[in-house]
């Protein structure tokens, strides 16, 4: 699998396949493309480990090239103060959301950070519904290890998803041309389907309940967001 | 500790190993991101079956074929393993190997072969007990697979309410993360913008009401030429395989190709060109284009089914003129027999001794053998469907895009985007066409021990033919249809049509007579008594006492209600888990908008979060719910 140099050490990838839900392949091959956009003299495991890549060289991934929130995508999962580089672990992260066994919970949280606008605010307590605990032990030692680390886990946004994100999820969606674009009337009209179809407590906004509760009884979603290295 | 730790790093090692065990990977991620995940379900779908035909063939082939090529009795040695000396001389040309006859015949490819001794070789193997029991079991495990596969994808299943959100999952679920080729992704942005601007304008246009009856009549119309062609289509069959009967009785060499394979050819050609012909009935009733879609998959469905229980009744029929024919068969034989031993007696009238009373296996008459023949029809039925599906690509997909390609430059009109154009990949077809082919698999492989090994080959070739037909000459959908809640759709027709397939089997080994001389069953007079004799033979007497009193009819019946009830209960109690599920699901919704809304009051007070999250985490130690948890991320 390439020179001893670039391969990650069995506890890195132990800690790793812990904390997300990839396989031992796919983090040995998400750090290979990981390396490959390193430019040659960093190319070594710690460096690689340590190093930021900026956001144009993600965006030129073939799997991220062709969709239409490749930007919010890459913000989302950054950890930089100016939300513009992805270091290995963020790369894991994206990966670990989108891979095929991660819990359709995981993905709506997501889903919804990325369709919304990520403004940065104050200091923020976020309730996250996550898969694969069972026992409060290991709650609270994972707790403790996420207070303990630095970095990492920057979780801010306004928390809605306002009629602006709304109307600009949908331009996103039609694609680039003038043509392809949806008339005002028509935008109008169909956020005011979708306001009237999936806001419950009838504020004008979606927030992050009731955009679970919408996806969750999709079939197609969980099967869609997807990638695949 | 370490034990349950070494366990989980082993489980998870196995989890590894699994995932890199798993073929064609690469493969399929290429289709995936040029063409979406709808058209990857279709290559999915064929590696899981690949999955389940290469289980059976194992057992087919190790516990059936393997023993039988080992330690049975070689060709040549008994009438059954010979080939008729009438047939000799054409025994190993290609035309008669082709259609299974001759030497293919008379091999460990087919029932007739195995001989009926209760064991063979040195280990005592019993070859009969393991045929029957291999072929029940193959039933079993594809059951088993099938439904295993089911539920698995009912968990995912959201609720079921349609149309409940249909605009919101439109925006939010409608883009394919899979796609990575920027002119997929060109078609899917367009693709969108016509489902969002479709869905606009019905929802403006849902008031105004069309000439009802005039949309009733067109609908009646084109639903009773459906239901001729379906007709028209099924007598066609019925007619192919009488004549095919005749044929069979002239000689071979008086017919042509044409002539010898009429039937196949009749099935595969009705297979590929009714579904257009429903199409175009479909343009009469103007439904919506996804109903339409249901209807279309629907009317194939049923045409492919009449037309494989014609094929099986017309099968029917044929057996049961060689059961006739049996009858008399023996008849001969005995007479035979009998003016042989005059005639050896009449030769030893001069000397005392003499040669041994000898005669070739390949001069004894023969009785007809009618599992033989089920099983060749049906593998010839499976090669020739796969030539034709073969022939069907090259042919209108590969031929069609070399046309348009090369003939563009020299053309009145845009060959590219008006007609002919691409072929798009037909995933609906192609998937009904896996699924009727694995029914036949699994009807005729009881008859065919070969079958599983040659549907092997078969997928094997298919999965790399198709994906380089689909990367080379086929382009993406213009509209892309997410029946993604098709794939329990699929696997039900799966289900559906196994239980129709292995049904016939069952009865033509509950009911009729097995052969008197060809197969292991031989001499018996049903052959699950191949069963009761093991029991005799190789079990202590103590237990055939105990299953005999097991088959009484009085405790049979209680078992039975027993196991209703059973099933009854399990099912209210999974009823009245899931609504207390959805109970607890609502509770913490509300408990997380609760906090969610008021979460700057706590801004300076960990402890009164502390508290609230382990109340929260509380409700999920309910057993229904361990598997969600609830945490708080600290931004410093």
């Amino acid at each position: 699998m390439g020179a001893s140099g670039s391969r990650l050490s069995k506890e890195l990838l132990a800690e790793y396949q812990d904390l997300t839900f990839l396989t031992k392949q796919e983090i040995l091959l998400a750090h290979r493309r990981f390396c490959e956009l390193l430019p040659q003299e960093h190319r070594s495991v710690e460096e690689s480990l340590q190093i930021r890549v900026s956001l144009e060289q993600i965006l030129s991934l073939p799997e991220l090239k062709a969709n239409p929130f490749k930007e919010r995508i890459c913000r989302v999962f950054s950890t930089s103060p100016t939300r513009d580089s992805l270091s290995f672990e963020d790369f894991l992260d994206l990966l670990s959301v989108f891979s095929d066994t991660a819990t359709p919970d995981i993905k709506s949280h997501y889903a919804f950070r990325i369709f919304g606008n990520t403004t940065p605010s104050h200091m923020v307590f976020v309730l996250v519904l996550l898969g694969s605990w069972g026992s409060s032990l290991e709650l609270i030692l994972t707790l403790s290890f996420l207070a303990s680390c630095d970095c990492s886990l920057d979780f801010d946004d306004d928390g809605t998803l306002n009629r602006d994100d709304l109307s600009q999820l949908v331009n996103c969606l039609t694609g680039e041309g003038e043509d392809t674009r949806l008339s005002a009337s028509e935008m109008k009209q169909l956020i005011d389907n979708i306001l009237e179809e999936s806001d419950i407590d009838r504020d004008g906004t979606i927030n992050l309940s009731e955009f679970q509760h919408v996806i969750s009884r999709s079939p197609d979603f969980a099967s869609s967001f997807k990638i695949v290295l | 500790m370490m034990m349950a730790k070494k366990w989980a790093k082993f489980l998870r090692d196995f989890e590894n190993f699994k995932a890199a065990c798993v073929p064609w990977e690469n493969k399929i991620k290429a289709i995936e991101s040029q063409f979406g995940s709808s058209v990857a379900s279709y290559f999915l779908f064929l590696r899981w079956m690949y999955g389940v035909n290469m289980v059976m063939f194992i057992l087919t082939f190790g516990l059936i074929m393997l023993p039988e090529y080992l330690w049975g009795l070689p060709y040549g040695s008994l009438p059954r393993k010979t080939v008729p000396r009438a047939e000799e001389a054409s025994a190993a040309n290609f035309g008669v190997l082709y259609d299974f006859n001759g030497l293919a015949q008379y091999s460990i490819l087919f029932y007739g072969y195995y001989d009926n001794k209760r064991t063979i070789g040195w280990m005592n193997f019993r070859l009969p007990l393991s045929y029957f029991l291999v072929g029940i079991m193959c039933i079993g495990y594809s059951f088993l697979v099938v439904l295993k596969a089911m539920t698995k994808n009912i968990g995912d299943d959201g609720g079921g309410d349609d149309n409940a959100f249909n605009f919101s999952w439109k925006v939010f679920t409608s883009w394919d993360y899979l796609i990575g080729n920027p002119e997929t992704a060109d078609n899917k942005f367009n693709s969108i913008t016509m489902n969002f601007k479709e869905a606009i304008i019905e929802e403006r246009a849902a008031q105004v009401e069309e000439n009802v009856h005039l949309i009733r009549f067109l609908r009646f119309l084109a639903n009773f030429f459906v239901f001729l062609t379906l007709g028209g289509s099924g007598y066609l069959i019925f007619w192919a395989v009488k004549r095919s009967q005749e044929f069979a009785q002239q000689d071979p060499d008086t017919l042509g190709w044409w002539e010898k394979n009429e039937m196949n050819m009749v099935m595969s050609l009705l297979g590929m060109f009714c579904p257009t012909l429903f199409d175009l009935f479909a343009e009469l009733e103007d439904y919506h284009p996804l109903i339409a879609l249901k209807w279309l998959l629907g009317r194939i469905f049923a045409l492919l089914l009449g037309n494989l229980y014609v094929f099986i009744l017309a099968l029917m029929d044929e057996i049961n003129n060689k059961i006739e024919e049996e009858k008399l068969v023996k008849a001969n034989i005995t007479l035979w027999e009998a003016n042989m031993i005059k005639a050896y007696n009449a030769s030893l009238t001069g000397n005392t001794t003499g040669p041994p009373f000898f005669v070739h296996p390949a001069d004894v008459p023969r009785g007809p053998c009618w599992e033989t023949m089920v099983g060749q029809e049906f593998v010839r039925l499976t090669v020739s469907d796969v030539l034709t599906t073969y022939v069907t690509i090259l042919i209108g997909d590969f031929l069609r895009a070399c046309f348009v390609r090369f003939c563009n430059y020299c053309w009145c009109w845009d060959l590219e985007y008006g007609y002919p154009s691409y072929t798009e990949f037909d995933i609906s077809g192609n998937v009904l066409a896996l699924i009727f082919n694995q029914g036949m698999i699994w009807m005729g492989s009881f008859f065919a021990p070969s079958l599983p090994g040659i549907n092997i080959l078969r997928l094997h070739t298919s999965m790399y033919f198709q994906c380089w037909a689909v990367m080379c000459c086929n382009v993406p959908e213009a509209r892309v249809f997410k029946a993604s809640r098709s794939n329990n759709f699929y696997l039900g027709m799966l289900l559906l049509i196994l239980f129709l397939s292995t049904m016939p089997v069952l009865y033509m080994i509950v009911s009729l007579p097995p052969s008197f001389d060809c197969g292991p069953f031989s001499g018996k007079n049903r052959m699950f008594e191949v069963i009761g004799e093991t029991l005799e033979h190789d079990f202590p007497s103590w237990m055939a006492k105990i299953l005999r009193q097991l088959s009484n009819p009085g405790l049979v019946i209680a078992v039975v209600l027993v196991m209703a009830l059973t099933i009854y209960y399990l099912n209210s109690t999974a009823k009245g888990q899931k609504a207390a599920n959805l109970d607890l699901k609502k509770k913490m919704k509300q408990l997380q908008l609760l906090v969610a809304s008021n979460f700057h009051r706590y801004a300076g007070d960990p402890g009164v979060l502390l508290t609230l999250l382990l109340k929260s985490n509380d409700l999920c130690k309910v057993p229904e719910n361990k598997h969600c948890g609830v945490a708080i991320l600290f931004k410093p």
